[in-house]
């Protein structure tokens, strides 16, 4: 490809991931230090050489647990000098953070970028109970007004994004005759490779009779559709790939991002309700390189509900629009040993929770072939990245240092 | 319409939506308009998308739709707002995309289907009157 895009400036150096569970009640900010010195050591890095912090969403007046911890009392923690950071709740996706980090090592602003999210969902929840969850800061609801996009939903009882993503499902559905049979295969491919990942949460076999049979919680999802509430904390470092060079291990290369949205940002405006934003970002990424759908060997695409996967395998062209229902009919397509291997760590489907950087840590552990029993054969040299769901998305495209 | 209505999570009333919000004490399912070329703007704002006019006013609509894409919630998100309800985003015919998040009411959540033509009935909470939309044919109970 001619001109030269920014992020090849940029490599992943290092990976990290805290405990990871159901209701563990540790501070969000131990999990966040556990995750941070892990993925600054596996960079062969001091915190000292960490110049740059970048998180999803920061600190952010949100339901207890998503918002977890934000830029300053990480480095105020770790007493970091920083050049640069930045947080923010709008950006495409979860991985937005980690776009925002390649631009700012891309051009020159910081060397090392501490990336990170961490959730505690599962206490949050388990303490504060689902309603305050759903009214967002508005507490129980008394007296409590909606705003923003929320005012066009929760009067009418549709507070979450299961309801919203619901509704893209169903319109999938009817125009494409997709079915719960077909989507259920994302489930069970997940649980099938979380019973290979010791620190997935749901670990035991799911058959699809197991999954017809749940309760449904907004047609046509049911609840195993929707990821898994966790705690845990995720982080990896971005470098410049010159400042990377004598580091501990050969980095992950960024062969192309995609973070654009042209549709109408909003989940009930959408121009095409089949699709998402994770088409616009889609379609950049494959724009930055000249690798095609067909090149790539492992595949994390995120599974906030399941249909969003099947988005994800569309947008990114690994099927057309319309056909992923039949293409994931079956689960060969993409299991562990098939043409596609998808979310090999069992997603957060299985996995849990942990908010789009599971998946970004995931494809870094299979390009290092640190995957164990889960981890893809024959050495995966290219791994895409998707994160977000209706008007957020963004991915990456990577590859292994040769 | 039952005598003790649930509890619902209310928007906060502006000068930009109270034409939305408060548009069925009149009965009118109102959205803003380009008055230059005649285009529907929602959620409401300030300039019109398509020439960039700010000349925007509310207008009432037919308060007919059609459903876009539904759901049956069957998850108690909110105290007392028990399920099944149906969730749907229904698309008004004055405009292509002109569509809102609503609540299909008076049939069978399980009866609703994409295409199904709507027509809007408002229900009063405090300041508010909430859109919600019924079966335009025979099951909603045409002119009552």
């Amino acid at each position: 490809m001619g001109p030269d895009r920014l992020e090849r400036r940029a490599v992943i150096s290092g990976i990290g991931q805290s405990q990871v569970g159901r209701r563990l009640y540790r501070d969000p900010l131990d999990l966040t230090i556990d995750a941070a010195l892990e993925a600054i050591a596996d960079a062969g890095l001091e915190p000292a050489d960490i110049d740059g912090i970048a998180t999803y969403p920061g600190n952010q007046d949100v339901p207890p647990g998503f918002s977890g911890v934000g830029v300053v009392e990480v480095q105020d923690a770790l007493r970091l000098e920083l050049d640069w950071f930045a947080g923010g709740l709008e950006s495409p996706g979860q991985l937005g953070s980690v776009i925002n980090a390649i631009a700012a090592v891309a051009t020159g602003l910081a060397d090392h970028v501490l990336c990170f999210r961490t959730v505690w969902e599962a206490s949050a929840q388990g303490s504060k109970g689902r309603s305050s969850v759903t009214m967002g800061a508005g507490g129980t609801g008394a007296g409590y007004r909606a705003s923003g996009f929320m005012q066009w939903t929760l009067p009418f009882g549709a507070p979450s994004a299961a309801n919203w993503i619901a509704m893209m499902a169903q319109r999938h559905f009817h125009e494409f005759g997709t079915t719960r049979e077909q989507l259920a295969q994302i489930a069970l491919n997940g649980r099938r490779n979380a019973a290979r990942n010791p620190k997935a949460i749901y670990r035991d076999p799911m058959t699809l009779d197991d999954y017809l049979g749940v309760r449904m919680i907004s047609t046509p999802l049911c609840l195993y559709d929707c990821d898994v509430p966790a705690d845990g904390s995720t982080a990896v470092i971005v470098s410049r790939a010159d400042a990377a060079a004598d580091l501990a291990h050969p980095p992950a290369r960024i062969e192309a991002v995609g973070a654009a949205i042209h549709g109408r940002p909003s989940w009930d405006q959408w121009d095409d309700l089949t699709t998402m934003a994770l088409r616009d970002a889609a379609a950049m990424l494959w724009s930055r390189t000249d690798l095609t759908p067909a090149d790539v060997d492992v595949a994390e695409l995120y599974d906030g509900f399941s249909f969003i996967t099947l988005c994800w395998l569309e947008a990114l062209g690994f099927c057309g629009h319309g056909e992923g229902g039949p293409f994931i009919e079956g689960g060969e397509r993409i299991a562990l040993d098939g043409e596609i291997p998808l979310n090999t760590h069992g997603g957060q489907l299985s996995a849990g929770r942990l908010h789009g950087y599971g998946f970004l840590h995931e494809a870094c552990v299979q390009l290092w072939d640190r995957g164990g029993e889960r981890q893809v054969a024959g050495g995966p040299e290219v791994a895409v990245v998707g994160a977000g769901g209706g008007p957020l998305g963004g991915c990456l495209l990577l590859t292994r240092d040769r | 319409m039952a005598d003790s209505k649930p509890f619902r999570v209310l928007p906060r009333i502006t000068e930009q939506n109270e034409h939305f919000w408060r548009g069925g004490r009149e009965g009118e399912l109102r959205f803003l308009r380009c008055q230059r070329c005649g285009y529907w703007i929602h959620p409401p704002a300030p300039v019109c998308p398509e020439c960039l006019s700010k000349d925007v006013a509310p207008e009432a609509t037919s308060g007919r739709a059609v459903v876009h894409t539904y759901t049956v919630n069957e998850q108690p998100w909110i105290p007392t707002l028990d399920p099944p309800y149906v969730v749907a985003i229904v698309e008004l015919p004055e405009q292509e995309g002109l569509r809102l998040t609503t609540n299909i009411v008076n049939c069978d959540p399980y009866e609703v289907r994409i295409g199904m033509q709507v027509r809007v009935t408002f229900e009063e909470y405090d300041d508010v009157w909430l859109p919600f939309f019924e079966p335009a044919g025979s099951a909603g109970g045409e002119g009552r």
